[in-house]
């Protein structure tokens, strides 16, 4: 209060100012000196939704990190004597036969059961025989990001070879948890990484079209318009189609996040562009041309910094596109393939009506976890949006 | 002299509750509105007088509630208890009390004709067929001296001149035959000389109907020229009300002497008489001259050129503040930004004389002799807000010019940036902080600290002053004007508003249609102008005495085209 | 007004050049020459090939030729014979193909479409005049849900829930016992029966999103001054929204059209091949997995080139909605 003092005995005004009648104390009041980044963080963390959703992208990604740690066990290791097993419930407490009871994680394990009059088999939990689980044990032996050989889990079964199916079986008898767990590596790595390209393209071509004008830019601005008018999933399958079925899952990876992030390149060229073209006519950026700041200058320090924000607003916004893309076409079959794990080939094996009947888990998790991470993404996203501009009130 | 009066506000108050805290706009308000008067409510902005305005036809926005008080009708009605979208405030709305806006550009809108937009009115209030309600429409926009109503009631908003825009809101405020006329800013986006025309057509209108009129404004000068009672306001409360007569000359109110003195300052001139000059001006310019290309559009008609400015030429000495002063679309800017060469002039020279008193040719300056000619040439924008980067702080921002020609950093560049802020009356601790925790008269201030940074010669300053309240207008003047004293600078002054170019300027050239009608001595010009069009433009300006109202009584000038 | 239109169509001509170079393209992708695989494919199947009619087929779509050659002449078979080159997978003119599909993809998406706006535009009107209320709350939430699942998902699930409560398949249009039957009222009725299940699916993002845009834009627009002057001349409430503010709010909507199309025909693709609709999904689909490129490009063109028929229209409406755009300001 004391230097603003200062500043209103230098303009002589000796009235106190609006009424107001104070409700609670802004922190604002004190922001006169709080750099811009700052007052966006406290926007921002002051959208609950947002924040909730920005942890659920960090453990989403955390999980893709530690995947080989965290699954139970190996993505691809088939039991066909377990086909379709179903989940079985995580017991936490056990009873003695004395009666008392104590701390002792366990499932139950199946027994087969065949139906007299259908003739088919199912499984029935068999009380019979728990199958101990415990934390940090030792399991299947795996190499931590390809690199660091390791046999122990987060959990698991305490005898390895015994069945701890927490979300099912697949067809092979496959864990689905596991495979949950490694195709969320898969899944929002290629989200992050389809962003990427697509902004890089996106900043690149949006640059050269504002930076040149004329007919680069023009040209630029109908290839845009061409590809965003396309409907894009016949556009993707077209492409993946193309794939030869010979190349290895890695190029394939890389290929489909070409693919994914070709077509969302448009929608991040046009708004990068669009803000950009505004700002250029703002008088702040006139004022620094004045002042004898070159091209570059004026970029990276007067437009730029106004951009980030947004950009970073729309980034995030995109990834869930990207997500689905994936998604859709691993489903279809044309996007990545075993043994590559991603959500969308864990649902290629939920494609027909008697296989989502018989073993629902198939789809139901996968399933969930595309909408968590599109949920999440677009509730952070927009709050990011909305703390893009700190001075908007 | 009638007493009964048509409306009178009582205790009226206003609040809006926010997230932080409960803003009082508007603090026991008391006013009366009669037969055939004009009251203004006169005040700066944030002072609560468009606020009491809405809350007479109740439309008082949320968060805003009218908190106490009462606004009660001759024959009892009060409409502060009126239910807000209710029956009966509607048959007040338009029937009882009409309202005119300030944009009558965004107070129409934009996708239904104006016929249609009246027609609507008209029916509201009576029962009228189709043809007869466009029969009423065209009676109406007759009476707003609208030429051929029967054409333009099938045109669209974009399609009318600003004035006539005004107009037509007039048409449509007028459709229910209220017996008030609440008209808030209605000329505030206006040129003088269309102001002045508005002005004239409500007092006609409020004659002719025995309207009582409420007219909401900033400026003293229309208040002397149309009010028969003013109220000034000031942070939501009336701290002194009376008949203009007494307001003017017998103001109790410490504020509404200030205010008047920052407007009666304005009707002098601020600056010493310059010495003759002998030496040759620093910038010299002829012929200048402007066409816009039109735009090519694939496929599509190419949009014509547009002549902007043409055959301007004018001479700026040293220590010498040069006025260029036209209405919208004069060319007046366009002048300016050639003068920075931010824009490319299509014809003519400019050429200035550097500190070596070598002659520079502007036109044929490369990339590098333009960057010099930016240290010694300045500018000053008209937006507080958008000319400073909300994301430097005052440092920063003032600084930048300092650092990019190499001239301090570190230690010497915060010295520097203190000696400017000090320089234009800001508080040098207040550096480190961000353009938002600064008011509009501030941030110019901190425009202007960013101007000076690289010692220049010649500063162009367009419409510097327009965004700012009367009191702080007057202040960034002197503080101009002794920076001028002490640093001997040239400033080319462009304005709209003539009162400010009589007090800042020496000289001053009179712009119209792209072309420079008559320049010359500022005092000459104001009060013994020979041009025609510089005539209207003099006598169109509200003169802040109401014992010699200069407005009413104009020279009109008809264009030739 | 018509100088306009013109404008437009014209304006589609290149745009319409882009998207076929972009089709002919992934035609071109896979490795080896379609005709190759024709010979390939018809010896397989034990059928003789005439080297005479290869060597005719090889000069009409000029295979051996340079890109731009190619181009040319699959571009000029289309303006020029509507000859979108010939499917080996089934043994037909692609055109043909593509026409007997065309219908069911156009009866769906228009539909899809109606739906979009059917429900989103009282939605978003509700949202938007009352903001914050309980209603919206829940509209906006489920917008977000809309949003959020892949319209295959859903498509899935609803059909696993459809077995699984009601015994019901959903997929196809027709039940079997109407399959190749002739046209009546009970056919008709078991057609609708069959059909909003995918609109719905289709229609529920595009849904979501038209609602969360007609809601900011109306919220923008109802505290734009020409509203507080339409309150000023006494007009109630409702007919102040409707008439004014509404009408503005309704431009992104109308040219929601633009992008919504092309999103319902891709959204439709998928859908398709999960409920095995008698529609351009399913063969496109089928053409791309068995490399029938010149049917796969041409769909794509096909359906390019209804998006962008879809654009213009909203166009035009939009210009026949405001003036602004009419009058060229």
């Amino acid at each position: 209060m004391s230097d603003s003092a200062l500043l209103a005995a230098v303009v002589a005004d000796d009235e106190e100012g609006p009424a107001l009648t104070v409700l609670r104390r802004s922190r604002h009041a004190a922001a006169a000196s709080i750099g811009p980044w700052r007052l966006i963080a406290s926007k921002l963390l002051r959208q609950r939704l947002a924040v909730a959703a920005g942890c659920v992208i960090l453990l989403l990604y955390a999980i893709g990190g530690l995947a080989e740690f965290l699954a139970p066990a190996l993505p691809d290791a088939a039991r066909p004597q377990y086909t379709y097993a179903p989940p079985q419930p995580l017991h936490l407490f056990r009873t003695a036969p004395n009666g008392t009871t104590q701390f002792g994680p366990y499932v139950e394990g199946y027994r087969i059961a065949v139906d007299p009059v259908a003739l088919r088999r199912s499984f029935v939990a068999d009380t019979s025989r728990p199958v101990q689980v415990a934390l940090f044990v030792r399991g299947p032996a795996y190499r931590l990001w390809g690199l660091i050989p390791m046999t122990t889990h987060l959990i698991g079964p305490v005898v390895s070879s015994q069945p701890m199916y927490l979300l099912g079986a697949d067809r092979l008898g496959r864990d689905v948890l596991s495979r949950l767990v490694y195709g969320t590596r898969v899944s929002m790595s290629i989200g992050l990484a389809g962003v990427t390209v697509s902004l890089v393209l996106g900043v690149v071509l949006g640059a050269v079209s504002g930076f040149y004008g004329g007919v680069v830019d023009t040209l630029i601005q109908r290839a845009i318009e061409v590809v965003s008018a396309m409907p894009t999933i016949p556009l993707w399958l077209g492409l993946a189609a193309a794939i030869p079925l010979t190349w290895s899952p890695l190029s394939v990876y890389f290929v489909i996040t070409l693919i994914v992030s070709l077509l969302g390149w448009t929608s991040l060229a046009r708004e990068v562009r669009g803000r950009f073209l505004a700002l250029r006519g703002e008088d702040f950026v006139t004022a620094a041309r004045l002042d004898g700041a070159g091209e570059g200058r004026l970029i990276f320090r007067h437009i730029l910094p106004s951009l980030t924000s947004h950009i970073l607003a729309v980034v995030t916004l995109a990834v869930p596109t990207m997500i689905v893309a994936e998604t859709s076409l691993s489903f279809l079959g044309i996007g990545l393939k075993p043994p590559v794990v991603s959500w969308g080939v864990m649902m290629q094996d939920a494609q027909n009506i008697r296989t989502i009947a018989t073993a629902p888990w198939l789809l139901i998790w996968p399933a969930l976890a595309v909408v968590l991470a599109v949920l999440a993404f677009n509730f952070f996203g927009d709050g990011l949006r909305d703390a893009a501009d700190p001075y908007g009130d | 002299m009638a007493t009964e009066p048509l409306l009178s506000v009582r205790d009226l108050s206003i609040d809006f509750a926010l997230r932080t805290h409960i803003l009082h706009a508007v603090r026991g308000v008391n006013f009366d509105l009669r037969h055939g008067q004009t009251m203004c409510l006169v005040g700066e902005s944030g002072s609560g007088k468009s606020v009491t305005a809405r809350a007479l036809l109740g439309l008082v926005d949320r968060p805003g509630r009218i908190s106490r008080g009462t606004i009660r009708l001759h024959d009892g009605i009060d409409i502060a208890r009126l239910r807000p979208g209710g029956r009966a405030i509607r048959r007040v709305r338009g029937r009882r009390i009409g309202l005119v806006f300030q944009e009558p550009m965004s107070s129409l809108s934009p996708v239904h004709t104006i016929g249609a937009q009246i027609a609507e009115a008209v029916r509201l209030h009576r029962r009228l067929d189709r043809r007869a309600a466009r029969a009423r429409v065209a009676e109406l926009l007759r009476a707003v001296e609208i030429a051929s109503p029967e054409e333009m009631l099938d045109r669209y908003t974009f399609e009318f001149s600003g004035g006539m825009r005004q107009r037509a809101m007039i048409a449509m405020a007028l459709a229910g035959e209220p017996e008030v006329l609440i008209a808030d800013e209605p000329t505030t986006a206006l040129d003088v000389t269309t102001q002045a025309e508005i002005l004239d057509l409500i007092k006609r209108l409020q004659i002719e109907r025995g309207m009582a009129v409420l007219l909401i404004t900033h400026d003293m000068g229309i208040v002397a020229e149309v009010a028969d009672q003013v109220a000034v306001m000031r942070f939501g409360r009336i701290v002194e009300q009376g008949s203009v007569e007494r307001i003017f000359y017998d103001a109790e109110h410490a504020y509404t002497r200030r205010l008047l003195g920052a407007t009666r300052k304005l009707e002098r001139t601020g600056v010493a008489p310059r010495k003759s000059e002998v030496s040759p001006p620093i910038l010299s310019v002829r012929g200048l001259g402007k066409v816009f290309e039109g735009r090519r559009r694939m496929f599509g008609r190419a949009t014509s050129p547009v002549r902007a400015v043409s055959d301007v030429s004018f001479d700026l000495f040293e220590g010498e503040s040069l006025g260029i002063v036209g209405e919208s679309g004069s060319g007046k800017t366009t002048v300016g930004r050639m003068v920075l060469r931010i824009i490319d002039p299509s014809e003519g020279s400019i050429r200035y004389r550097d500190r070596d008193g070598a002659s520079v040719d502007l036109c044929a300056l490369g990339r590098e002799g333009r960057r010099a000619y930016h240290r010694d040439v300045r500018l000053v924008f008209q937006d507080p807000f958008a000319s400073l980067n909300p994301r430097l702080n005052v440092k920063q921002i003032v600084g930048e010019p300092l650092l990019i020609a190499g001239i301090a950093n570190g230690r010497a560049l915060d010295r520097r940036v203190a000696e400017l802020l000090d320089m234009v009356g800001l508080d040098p601790l207040a550096m480190e902080r961000y353009p938002h925790a600064f008011s509009g008269g501030q941030r110019q201030r901190i425009g202007i600290a960013r101007a000076l940074a690289l010692d220049p010669r010649i500063i162009i300053a367009d419409e510097a002053t327009s965004a700012l309240d009367v009191s702080i207008r007057s202040q960034i003047l002197d503080l101009l004007i002794g920076l001028q004293a002490r640093l001997g600078l040239s400033f080319l002054f462009i304005a709209h508003d003539i009162s400010v170019v009589r007090y800042f300027c020496h000289r001053v050239a009179v712009m119209h249609r792209g072309r420079i009608v008559e320049i010359g001595d500022t005092a000459t010009i104001c009060s013994r102008p020979a041009e025609p069009y510089t005539k209207s433009l003099i006598s169109a300006v509200p003169n802040p005495d109401p014992r010699a109202k200069r407005m009413l009584n104009r020279h009109r000038f008809t264009a030739a085209a | 007004m018509v100088r306009y239109v013109l404008r437009r169509i014209l304006y589609m001509i290149p745009t319409l050049f882009g998207m076929s170079l972009i089709a002919f393209l992934i035609i071109q992708l896979p490795p080896g020459d379609y005709l190759t695989s024709l010979v390939a494919n018809m010896t397989s199947n034990g059928q003789t090939v005439d080297p005479a009619q290869i060597a005719k087929l090889r000069q009409i779509y000029g295979l051996g030729d340079p890109f731009y050659i190619q181009y040319g002449k699959w571009i000029w078979g289309i303006i020029s014979r509507g000859d979108f080159g010939y499917s080996f997978e089934w043994n037909q003119p692609v055109a043909r193909l593509i026409w007997s599909s065309m219908g069911a993809t156009l009866l769906i998406s228009l539909l899809s479409l109606i739906f979009v706006w059917a429900v989103s535009l009282p939605i978003g009107i509700y949202s938007a005049v009352r903001r914050h209320s309980f209603g919206d709350h829940v509209f906006t939430f489920v917008g977000f849900l809309g949003l959020a699942v892949p319209n295959f998902i859903l498509a899935l699930t609803l059909m696993y829930l459809a077995y699984r409560y009601f015994g019901q398949s959903v997929g196809g249009l027709s039940s079997p016992q109407f399959e190749g039957a002739p046209w009546s009222f009970a056919k008709l009725i078991d057609l609708l029966s069959h059909l909003w299940i995918p609109v719905v699916i289709i229609g529920a993002s595009g849904t979501a999103a038209l609602i969360r845009i007609l809601r900011a834009n109306l919220t923008d627009e109802l505290h734009k001054p020409y509203v507080v002057t339409a309150r000023a001349k006494g007009l109630p409430e409702h007919r102040v929204i409707l008439r004014y503010p509404l009408r503005i709010a309704l431009n992104p909507f109308v040219s929601a059209l633009g992008w919504v199309l092309p999103h319902l025909v891709s959204g439709a693709t998928i859908v398709a091949i999960v409920l095995n609709l008698p529609t351009a999904g399913p063969l496109l689909f089928k053409a791309l997995v068995s490399q029938d490129m010149y049917l796969a490009g041409s769909f794509i063109l096909v359906l390019s080139a209804l998006t962008l028929v879809g654009m213009l229209i909203s166009d035009l409406l939009l210009a026949a909605l405001d003036p602004r755009i009419r009058y060229d300001r």
